[in-house]
């Protein structure tokens, strides 16, 4: 059980509005992505929710406020994925899985053997067990995003909120994190929200899609009413056809040249 | 056994070597520095022959009776003259490493050394203004006022790069927490702090001799009472700091993420600060601007033992403490009477051991 809940949350940095008041509810287990341009508020919205920005309304998960906690509880809920995360070079990747744990050591503890049993544990699901002493310099870009997301797991939190996961990964290793983040969900109820940028990508993988544009909610859906071709062409500026898999239903995003009318 | 079991059998076996490696490199730390303090302490240009001091000092353990041949008057140069500048020589190296250590976590910055917030040129000014202003008003007070002075200007100098920088900390992406507005705001208050010190020199030629030689930083004419004046900032200093070595590991990973993992940093943040710039402040304060040791002492340690300030904390603390009696000794040795400053020394021994290290260890 985890719900997510966004009552009118907006950000504003300083005079400029990047989020108008949002509105949704994610239900346990369910997976949100969330598209739109760049600087249309999707990074806002995530960063809301993982308190990382001041904001206006609540976030609350199975109703309880996460303004109203402590950081350490709110991690405890929450965890979250920057776009670009600051990767330390001569960290080993076990101890750096083994962050992921700092919502449940008291101030001046010290991670326990359960700790480290849930990261050896998450290392092993994530096919990583084999890398647990290797420094995270020594690590290839997808073997990185593996080792991030299992950072965020060992966080145990049943809300997972992803910037960009895949967007500097090849197609091969997007798809393998995605289906990660599939699996993860299906087996551990594990409430998702993202932001991505491939929208074929977005549109297979996510329940839901919601699209925002400088700020604001323009469409929420299914896939196949968010992605037209003509709101594509009206948000991002771009020329494309939209076409749908006649056998399962996929929406697949074409970019066609030339630019929109 | 399923392979998960096996997984967690392995992972505790090697949580446990590298457990047992941190105490390996905390023993090495250990013995390097009584080690350091025994040497400190046999040698000097006046007093009883260097082998006798170790039996003596053994003497002097209880259990433990060795005729060392130490007259109570050579144990008089031991425990009044050389002890004192060998302990304090020791709380100094160790707090600047791991003021320069956690500075460096707490900003995510390697170039970053304990005097960056102004507490050197704080002190340096205040230094100054006893030694020129004060002079002749001080000269009948029971202790010297330039030690407290330089500390009471450090700690007002590092409070005021803090309001300046709390100030003007407002950016687009909301509060900054990098700590780069306050790291600037460093930058402008020193500037101006010895601006205006340079100023007062000017107009006082005649202490600038005395002035420059107090900025070299030295531990000559230490005495147990400049030793007890240091230990309680430097015990609180790196009792907080050792405390929150766990803390600055997870600030290697940025500021949004160990936000995101429950860390409140903001206040994190100012306690390491705070802690580190007070006991730096308390050091400056006796024994002038040390340069060199907070800066590569840490970067040392982690080209030797590993990055996690988990080690880099602890082992600061030893290596630095024993790396400082070391420097001390030919800066005693050398020119005596007129003494090489340690900070000279410091910089003429420890330039080319970190170059060494440089090239003989990998980042990776």
């Amino acid at each position: 059980m985890s719900d997510l809940e966004f009552r009118s949350v907006s950000v504003a940095y300083g005079s400029r509005p990047a989020l108008e008041p949002f509105t949704d509810r994610v239900r346990s287990g369910e997976w949100l992505g969330v598209v739109g341009p760049n600087g249309a508020g999707k990074s806002s919205l995530l960063r809301a929710a993982a308190g990382l920005v001041p904001y206006g309304g609540e976030v609350a998960v199975d109703g309880d406020v996460l303004a109203r906690m402590s950081a350490r509880a709110r991690a405890g809920r929450v965890a979250y994925v920057a776009q670009n995360p600051l990767i330390p070079d001569d960290m080993a990747v076990f101890d750096y899985v083994l962050l992921g744990r700092t919502p449940y050591v008291g101030y001046f503890g010290t991670e326990s053997a359960h700790d480290r049993r849930v990261v050896a544990d998450v290392l092993d699901r994530l096919d990583l067990g084999g890398f647990a002493h290797r420094m995270l310099a020594t690590m290839s870009g997808g073997e990185r995003q593996r080792v991030v997301i299992a950072r965020a797991l060992a966080q145990e939190s049943p809300v997972l909120l992803l910037d960009e996961p895949t967007s500097a990964l090849d197609i091969g290793h997007q798809q393998q994190a995605l289906e990660l983040v599939t699996d993860l969900r299906r087996h551990q109820q594990i409430t998702v929200v993202s932001a991505m940028h491939d929208l074929t990508l977005a549109g297979t993988y996510t329940d839901r899609l919601v699209m925002l544009h400088e700020g604001e909610v323009v469409a929420s859906g299914s896939a196949r009413d968010v992605l037209t071709a003509e709101r594509l062409g009206e948000v991002f500026h771009v020329c494309v056809s939209v076409d749908v898999d006649p056998e399962d239903g996929t929406v697949i995003v074409v970019p066609r040249r030339g630019f929109p009318a | 056994m399923t392979a998960v079991a096996a997984d967690v059998v392995a992972t505790n076996a090697a949580h446990a070597r590298a457990a047992a490696g941190t105490r390996r490199w905390c023993a090495i730390g250990g013995i390097l520095l009584v080690g350091a303090i025994v040497v400190g302490a046999s040698i000097g240009p006046a007093g009883p022959d260097s082998w006798r001091v170790p039996l003596e000092l053994l003497d002097r353990l209880p259990l433990i009776a060795i005729d060392s041949g130490v007259t109570d008057a050579e144990w008089n140069i031991v425990w009044r003259i050389r002890m004192p500048r060998v302990i304090l020589a020791a709380l100094v190296g160790g707090m600047l490493s791991v003021a320069g250590a956690s500075y460096q976590g707490v900003f995510r910055n390697p170039l970053v050394d304990p005097y960056l917030l102004g507490a050197a040129a704080g002190a340096g000014l205040g230094a100054t203004l006893a030694l020129t202003t004060g002079r002749s008003a001080t000269s009948a007070w029971p202790f010297d006022p330039v030690p407290t002075a330089a500390f009471v200007f450090a700690v007002l100098t590092v409070a005021v790069t803090y309001v300046v920088g709390a100030s003007f900390s407002g950016s687009p992406r909301g509060a900054d927490r990098s700590g780069v507005t306050l790291v600037l705001a460093g930058v402008a208050v020193v500037a101006f702090v010895t601006a205006l010190q340079t100023f007062i020199l000017q107009r006082n030629q005649d202490v600038v001799r005395e002035v420059y030689q107090w900025i070299l930083g030295r531990l000559s004419g230490a005495t147990w009472s400049d030793v007890m004046l240091v230990l309680p900032y430097v015990a609180v200093s790196c009792l907080v700091l050792m405390l929150h070595r766990r803390h600055l590991d997870v600030f290697r990973v940025g500021d949004d993420e160990a936000a995101a993992l429950g860390l409140p940093i903001g206040r994190t943040r100012v306690v390491i600060v705070v802690a580190a710039t007070l006991g730096t402040a308390a050091v400056v304060s006796v024994s002038g601007l040390i340069a060199f040791v907070g800066l590569v002492i840490p970067h040392a340690i982690r080209l030797m033992a590993g990055a996690s300030y988990r080690r880099v904390i602890p082992l600061s603390l030893l290596f630095g403490a024993a790396f400082l009696i070391i420097a001390d000794i030919p800066g005693r040795m050398l020119s005596s009477p007129a003494e090489t400053p340690i900070g000279v020394v410091t910089a003429f021994l420890g330039a080319p051991f970190f170059v060494y290290l440089l090239r003989t260890r990998r980042f990776v």
